[in-house]
């Protein structure tokens, strides 16, 4: 084979790897905002912080988490693990920055979770399918399947994914034993309680809720309270120019 | 197996060294094996730098297996014979460091007896399961390369015409092992830090800058240590590559330097000042980059004049300065800056932990004992060569 012809086969040959490795890629990431869900179920999350701020330092909606699903505490923000959280405004919308930021969302805390996208970058990079997303929405986990490669933490552009980095079942403070508890070296997050959902029921942390700041409903659903809230009021997600059609809404009006 | 008899002759000098490596290794295991008892909790990675220097080491090792077509494609695409002599030497660096990579992957796993799972759920939308793919690939090809070209040196006869497409395809194999490596990275939306298209040109760029300093120290190094010369020309001409590969890789830099200053985006600019300047009240990597910087600049004054390019004294510490400042570059900024500030904006901290650098450092000796034994091999079967061609 002579020079030419080699180079000729030989770039040809690493356009189609390229071509063949990026493309699945492009297929997965083919969602885009505005249309209608897609299947008959799909489940979401409605935020309302001006309520959820009525009560000062109220931690119930975390609470009520942390005790069903087993969440250990490590005392050492490097080892957290929380599927629910507080951050400040600016920290949860850090492209909304703003000099004159209204008062009432100021360096407010504001509720985060996993936002359990329509098109989740954590689901795209996950090397086992450790982590899916099911036919109502929910990105889901699992602990049996995971390598603990952290990919999908570093995919994340919410900050929702946590990792065992030391043995959870010697930190949980009481043990529910109806719920299963993990292993060091997997990420865990936000299920939206889906044991609860198959059950009829909602999330704890809508439920737990005092001021009733949380709504969980189906937005496939053109009459459930969610869909409803939506129509009715301003609200915004986060990072939505990422294009990953994040499926919890903020009310901010 | 393998010719492996000559590697266990040798001097005490030898043995001292291939002894110390082996202490360090073992070291490391015992570390490894601390980890796995009580979790990557004893590095110093958390939540919000979820990778540290295991990946970022993977990440620059990467550059030096793909290095070793640096020499392949002058001599197998070129016919430049003053490569002839040094071939063997790329692919068994290539070998050494892919299986670096490997280790440097599995000891950032979390349940590493999973590991398993990348193939019995292949993903082909995961860029990890398409690294894992290439890297493999990459060190079969190069084994079998090597082991055969040497088996037929070692018998005096000409290598069988089918390994000559086989080495033609690892060199575009070469480019896909780091360009799906940078993959990896700049295909994430929330790391502006990743999110450029030239991430993996400018992987390739300090990969053939790296590599052949490397491969330059080596050849020097060898060259004291026993019979084996690699001759002025070959050295001379890596010389010439890496001088071509550290402009551009520094042109590159500036261009990213550039494009997020200039353009004034908070986050884009946020990462480089985490690294150049600190942020947040944090600046651990501040005089490492500089060092970094500083090192590119004097080594492209010493490649770019003639006069220092070719005095071998200086062409030493060249290399050294090269080598030092890509490692810094891309074996620690370039993966803890990708991570600091978080999509959330926080500032967090990452220090390795003793443990955590014993098991790189063990990695790092398990990779020069790689070397050692596969050039001792190669050395020795040269050695015997002309012996045998008397005898014919």
């Amino acid at each position: 084979m002579d020079r030419r012809k080699f180079l000729g086969i030989a770039a040809g040959a690493s356009a189609l790897a390229i071509a063949g490795s990026a493309l699945p890629k492009v297929i997965g990431g083919g969602s885009e905002g505005g249309t209608e869900p897609s299947s008959a179920v799909r489940w979401a999350m409605v935020i309302d912080p001006s309520k959820c701020l009525k009560k000062d330092g109220c931690t119930a909606c975390m609470d009520a988490c942390d005790k069903i699903h087993n969440i250990p505490d490590f005392h050492d923000p490097k080892h957290e693990v929380k599927w629910i959280w507080k951050e400040p405004f600016e920290n949860a919308f850090p492209e909304q920055e703003n000099k004159f930021t209204a008062e009432k969302f100021k360096d407010k805390p504001f509720i985060l979770l996993c936002n359990h996208c329509d098109n989740p970058p954590c689901v795209r990079v996950c090397p086992t399918q450790a982590t899916w997303k099911r036919e109502d929405g929910i990105v889901m986990m699992d602990w049996h399947r995971c390598i603990g490669c952290r990919y999908c933490m570093a995919a994340c552009p919410y900050g929702s994914r946590s990792f065992n980095w030391l043995d959870p079942r010697t930190h949980i403070e009481r043990m529910d034993p109806g719920f299963p508890t993990r292993t060091k070296g997997v990420v865990e997050k936000c299920t939206l309680c889906e044991e609860r959902i198959a059950r009829g029921e909602k999330p704890a942390c809508v439920e737990a809720c005092p001021e009733k700041a949380m709504v969980f409903g189906n937005l496939s659903d053109p009459k459930s309270e969610a869909r409803q809230l939506l129509q009715e009021r301003y609200s915004i997600r986060r990072k939505p120019e990422l294009g990953t059609q994040p499926e919890v809404y903020y009310l901010i009006d | 197996m393998f010719m492996f008899e000559k590697a266990v002759v040798g001097s005490k000098r030898y043995w001292a060294w291939v002894l110390s490596l082996c202490a360090v290794i073992g070291l490391g295991f015992l570390c490894y094996l601390l980890q796995l008892r009580d979790g990557l909790g004893i590095t110093g990675m958390s939540r919000d730098v979820s990778w540290g220097l295991y990946i970022a080491q993977f990440t620059f090792f990467v550059g030096v297996a793909a290095s070793a077509v640096m020499v392949v494609l002058p001599y197998y695409l070129h016919d430049y014979k003053a490569f002839g002599k040094i071939t063997i030497l790329g692919e068994f660096l290539a070998v050494s460091a892919v299986t670096m990579c490997m280790l440097f992957i599995f000891v950032d796993m979390g349940q590493p007896m999973r590991v398993m799972n990348v193939m019995l759920h292949p993903t082909p939308n995961s860029m990890m399961f398409w690294d894992m793919v290439s890297l493999s690939g990459y060190l079969v090809l190069n084994a079998l390369i090597s082991l055969i070209m040497l088996s037929a040196e070692r018998k005096g006869v000409a290598p069988p015409k089918w390994i000559k497409p086989v080495i033609l395809l690892s060199i575009p194999w070469a480019v896909s092992i780091h360009t799906v490596t940078a993959f990896l990275y700049n295909g994430l939306p929330g790391r502006a830090f990743w999110l450029t298209a030239i991430l993996a040109p400018r992987f390739l760029a300090s990969a053939f800058a790296a590599g052949p300093s490397l491969l330059i120290l080596l050849a020097m190094v060898i060259r004291k240590l026993t019979w084996f010369n690699a001759g002025k020309e070959a050295i001379q001409k890596l010389a010439l590559i890496v001088t071509y590969a550290m402009i551009i890789n520094v042109f590159f830099i500036l261009m990213e330097v550039f494009t997020a200053l200039y353009s004034g985006i908070p986050e884009d600019a946020a990462h480089l000042r985490f690294l150049y300047t600190g942020l947040g009240g944090q600046a651990p990597l501040v005089p490492w980059m500089w060092t970094s910087s500083a090192l590119a600049l004097i080594s492209l004054v010493l490649l770019i004049v003639p006069r220092y390019r070719h005095n071998e004294k200086i062409l030493a510490v060249t290399c050294v300065a090269v080598f030092l400042s890509l490692w810094i570059d891309k074996g620690i900024g370039l993966i803890i800056g990708g991570f600091v500030p978080s999509p959330l904006e926080k500032v967090t901290s990452y220090v390795p932990t003793l443990p955590e650098i014993t098991i790189i450092a063990a990695i790092w000796a398990l990779g020069a004992l790689m070397i050692t034994v596969f050039y001792k091999i190669a050395l020795s079967v040269r050695e015997r060569l002309p012996e045998k061609a008397m005898a014919h």
